[in-house]
């Protein structure tokens, strides 16, 4: 089973529920729709009505509490400062519903992504964008694009971990220029073999 | 078993010379390269399916050159890299397996079928929704040989398959590819990997400097690396080492 708690966000959590068996497009299109809709909502209380229907959406898809949790809290660290900001700038009210629109927004990007592979939603991205090859647009080349833009996530993470490690090993102090260069490095020789990779696997045949 | 022919290769990176005089015929199942770190086999490896072109001479397999036949020539090409977390594209196990697949033009059912064979055969079934870079380093490299093999190529070449890997997942990888129905190429410093090959190949500073049976081969291997005092030992990995050497 997938452990997506310590998993970077864009994860799929496996599963058989109404959510997972929709159509990538009609998921895309609904959390457009979604988003859009909770963007509008004028009051907090509205917001908190909103906020108990994706949490329901949450419960059919059957994804664990602290997994749902593991792709909302990167955003402990936005929320706090928007709120503040919204606070000073416009009152409580309006801190409530926009961070309250954030999160929800977030929530519900995450419920797509838990509930649908990778490999289909660049399907779906492809079908999306097939009419734009009349002007010269690949379709695969962009949705591979966005692949590798995810695999990217846990790779460069990954080199962070290593560098930050063996840089506290060899009992070093924290230095921006220290864990930078290193990890920029290693990061150009990981796209580097990433790319051959692509083209021994005939990605670009 | 497929043709693999090096007429005259030669290659150099700026003014350093990493290939030269390169002229075999492989056709036999399974041939294995050893040599120093720098003495060209991952670069000679490269030139196979045209990852890298070769400055001078020519590779071919079965008549058809990577330079002007590239996707044909991938396509019976396997290549299998030693870092596996750099061939993984997609985030799941058996997504990414699929991947490979990709531009097939075989349909869904097809590729489902086909994905679901090979992780069986890798022993990888249970991890098919796993998140591939959550994946021991030994599960990676099983997964990235299932990348490889579910296009059912005709060679599988591989680059130091066993380096990164402890004892246990080395011998796993090894009898794999041992029992390979495919023609096998393997570049590795793991000389006992190369013990039920049926050549081996010896390159010093890019030239082949012994070609036979493995026993000979690595016999000369070994006497190459006491009269040269080179600090290569085997089962190890040098990072430092400079690309594709």
């Amino acid at each position: 089973m997938a452990d997506a708690s310590h998993a970077p966000a864009g994860l799929y959590w496996p599963g058989s529920s109404v959510l997972h068996r929709l159509p990538a497009a009609v998921k895309l299109l609904g959390l457009l729709a979604g988003v859009i809709a909770i963007a509008l909502i004028p009051r907090w209380w509205q917001l908190a009505i909103a906020a108990a229907g994706v949490a329901l959406l949450f419960a059919a898809a059957r994804i664990p509490l602290r997994v749902a949790w593991s792709q909302l809290r990167p955003l402990r660290y936005l929320i706090p400062v928007v709120a503040a900001l919204q606070i000073y700038l416009a009152g409580w009210h309006t801190a409530v519903t926009v961070c309250g629109t954030i999160v929800l927004a977030v929530a519900l990007a995450a419920l797509v992504t838990l509930t649908t592979r990778v490999t289909a939603m660049l399907d779906a991205l492809s079908a999306v964008l097939r009419p734009l090859r009349r002007v010269g647009v690949d379709p695969d080349r962009i949705a591979l694009l966005l692949a590798t833009t995810i695999r990217c996530i846990p790779l460069v993470a990954g080199i962070v971990a290593e560098v930050t490690e063996a840089r506290k090993a060899r009992g070093l102090g924290f230095s921006i220029r220290a864990l930078g260069a290193p990890v920029v490095i290693r990061s150009l020789r990981a796209a580097d073999a990433l790319g051959e990779s692509l083209a021994a696997r005939g990605a670009d045949d | 078993m497929s043709e693999i022919r090096f007429e005259s290769v030669g290659h150099r990176y700026g003014d350093r010379i990493v290939l030269q005089d390169i002229d075999l015929a492989l056709t036999e199942g399974k041939v294995g390269v050893v040599g120093a770190n720098g003495s060209g086999k991952s670069t000679l490896a490269r030139t196979i399916n045209g990852l890298v072109t070769p400055t001078a001479g020519r590779v071919t397999v079965d008549g058809l050159s990577p330079a002007g036949h590239g996707r044909e020539v991938r396509r019976k090409v396997g290549f299998v890299f030693t870092d596996p977390d750099t061939q993984i594209v997609m985030p799941t196990v058996a997504e990414d397996v699929a991947f490979s697949l990709r531009r097939s033009g075989l349909g869904k059912a097809e590729i489902a079928r086909r994905v679901s064979e090979i992780l069986c055969r890798m022993g990888l079934s249970d991890y098919a929704d796993h998140p591939a870079h959550l994946l021991s380093g030994g599960q990676k490299q099983l997964l990235a040989l299932a990348a490889v093999l579910v296009r059912e190529p005709a060679v599988v070449v591989a680059d130091e398959p066993t380096t990164l890997l402890d004892l246990r997942n080395a011998r796993r990888i090894a009898a794999i590819l041992a029992t390979l129905p495919q023609q096998v190429i393997a570049v590795t410093h793991d000389l006992t990997l190369l013990e039920t090959f049926d050549r081996v190949i010896v390159l010093d500073a890019g030239r082949v400097v012994a070609d036979s049976a493995p026993g000979e081969a690595l016999r000369q291997y070994r006497a190459l690396c006491d009269d040269t005092g080179d600090d290569t030992r085997e089962n190890t990995y040098d990072a430092a080492e400079p690309a594709h050497g």
